[in-house]
Parts: C-alpha cells; sequence; structure tokens
C-alpha cells in the first residue's frame, strides 16, 4: 500500500474520567491523522472503533489516564495506561455481555459489556494488564495490509 | 435514497447538519446501546435511536453515519446539538416510536 508515512507519527492525550463530554477527541483526532495519511478506510474503522472504546472505559471506570499513539509504515499503536480501580478478573471483564456499569450509565446506552470485546476483535494484537487499585494498561496493534 | 428523501415521508425534524441531506443511505440501524452501535452500524447507515446525550455524536461521527433520528418525540439537549452542528452530524427528531420510524424506512428501502 502507498502510505505517506515515511516517519513515525505520535501523539498523546489526557483523558479525565468522568467527563463524558470530551469523549472521543482522542479517537477522532487519531482517525483525522488516518484519513490524512491516506489509511485504508477498513483500517480507520478499525482503528476508531477501538481507540473509542478504550476512551469511554476510562471515563467511565477510571479517574485519568494517557493515551498515545504511535503510526509506523507497518502499523499503529494504541496504549492506555489508567490510573483506576483495576480490573479483578480479566478473563471474566472480556466476557461479551459482562459490565459493572452503574444504572445512571446503563441509561445513556453504556454498559452493554461490548467495549472490551469490541476492542480485541478490531486490533491484530490486544494486550490488557492491570492491578486492582492502581490501574489498567490497554495496548493494541494495527497492523497495515 | 439519499437522506433528504425520508424527511416529509417520516416528518423528520431536521436539527443540525442540513448540508448532509445528499448523502445516500446505505441501511439502517436500530440500538440505543451504543458499543453495540460501534460494532455493528454500516458507514453510511442512518441510526435510530432514543439516546440524546452528547456521546451520540462522537459515534455517528466515527462511524461516519448518514444521520441520527432521535424517536419519540425526545428533547435533544442543546449542546447536543451544538456539538452535531460543529461536527457536521446530521440529528433528526420525530414524534414517531422507533418501530415506527423503522418500519417505515423498512418500506422505503427493501419493499
Ligand atoms: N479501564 C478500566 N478500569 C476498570 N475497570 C474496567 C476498565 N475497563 C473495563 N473495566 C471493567 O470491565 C467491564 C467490561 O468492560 P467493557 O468495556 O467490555 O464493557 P462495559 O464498559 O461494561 O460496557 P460497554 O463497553 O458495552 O459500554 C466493565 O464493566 C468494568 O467492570
Ligand atoms: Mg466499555
Amino acid at each position: 500500500m502507498a502510505l505517506n508515512i515515511n516517519e513515525i507519527i505520535e501523539d498523546s492525550f489526557q483523558l479525565i474520567g468522568g467527563n463524558f463530554a470530551t469523549a472521543g477527541e482522542a479517537s477522532t483526532q487519531l482517525k483525522m491523522k488516518l484519513t490524512e495519511l491516506g489509511v485504508d478506510e477498513t483500517i480507520i474503522r478499525r482503528a476508531a472503533i477501538a481507540t473509542f472504546e478504550a476512551e469511554m472505559n476510562v471515563i467511565i471506570y477510571a479517574a485519568a489516564a494517557r493515551l498515545h499513539y504511535v503510526i509506523t509504515p507497518r502499523n499503529i499503536t494504541i496504549r492506555i495506561e489508567d490510573m483506576g480501580p483495576g480490573i479483578e478478573d480479566i478473563q471474566l471483564a472480556m466476557q461479551e455481555g459482562y459490565s459493572t456499569a452503574p444504572d445512571w450509565v446503563r441509561e445513556m446506552g453504556w454498559g452493554a459489556g461490548m467495549g472490551l470485546p469490541n476492542m480485541k476483535k478490531n486490533s491484530d494484537e490486544f494486550r490488557i494488564d492491570s492491578v486492582v487499585g492502581e490501574g489498567t494498561t490497554v495496548e493494541m496493534v494495527i497492523n497495515f495490509p | 435514497m439519499k437522506l433528504g428523501d425520508i424527511i416529509e415521508p417520516l416528518s423528520l425534524d431536521v436539527r443540525t447538519g442540513s448540508s448532509s441531506l445528499g448523502r445516500a443511505v446505505t441501511g439502517v440501524y436500530v440500538s440505543d446501546l451504543l458499543s453495540d452501535v460501534m460494532a455493528n452500524s454500516g458507514e453510511g447507515n442512518v441510526w435510530i435511536t432514543l439516546q440524546t446525550h452528547l456521546n451520540i455524536v462522537a459515534v455517528a461521527g466515527l462511524k461516519n453515519l448518514t444521520g441520527i433520528i432521535v424517536v419519540s418525540g425526545r428533547n435533544v439537549p442543546a449542546d447536543v446539538l451544538q456539538k452535531a452542528e460543529a461536527e457536521k452530524v446530521t440529528v433528526m427528531t420525530t414524534q414517531l416510536s422507533a418501530f415506527e420510524t423503522a418500519g417505515k424506512l423498512y418500506q422505503m428501502l427493501y419493499a
């Protein structure tokens, strides 16, 4: 694929828990950057879905996070490191339909327990690490075709 | 079918993004679960929902949806309309229920 990427492109975002109004800013920025670079539509869609779901989880569950993305000629890496409650049972959290979202968040249409599975499905590599009481780190890699 | 073609038959009130009425409607997705819409809606779809908060704008923008129809006469807050206008997301409202809206669109698209 003819990609206009000769160098490494990266950016970082500060995400604040509870700040629903800013949800989607990081994913929208990444989407715009990938569009500008002429990246394949399917890849852009996958990156947008995965990044937005990660943003939402920080906003719903954590206090704050740093989202960092790196675009190279081969792939996109998105890493989200949060300060939050952590996840006790990652295997359970990864199950479709599992959610601890409170009622008021469910009323907004979040809490279907689909976010983490969506992130995994849309990444070529998916890693999640969590320490209860400290935070959760998610790293996703999407390869260019 | 263009987005503009569904306005009159469904008596939609176009609240924002009226410059996109020439866009094609590729299909319709009905859901009030946002992660479900992120996962399963298609590019160019019209999204029928009763959700009215800010996140619907981000979802529609990120998924390149053709528009959002907020059903059952629900009030869309001013800050949501403002964000939608700024991000060129078409928000439409109707007094019809999700079922009636989907039924009419199904007729128009597939019957
Ligand atoms: N960053 C995080 N910090 C703490 N807990 C988390 C985090 N991300 C996910 N979880 C836990 O994992 C569960 C499943 O997350 P997932 O994103 O799959 O679903 P959800 O957020 O509950 O619903 P949806 O994403 O469909 O709106 C959450 O309900 C929560 O308990
Ligand atoms: Mg989630």
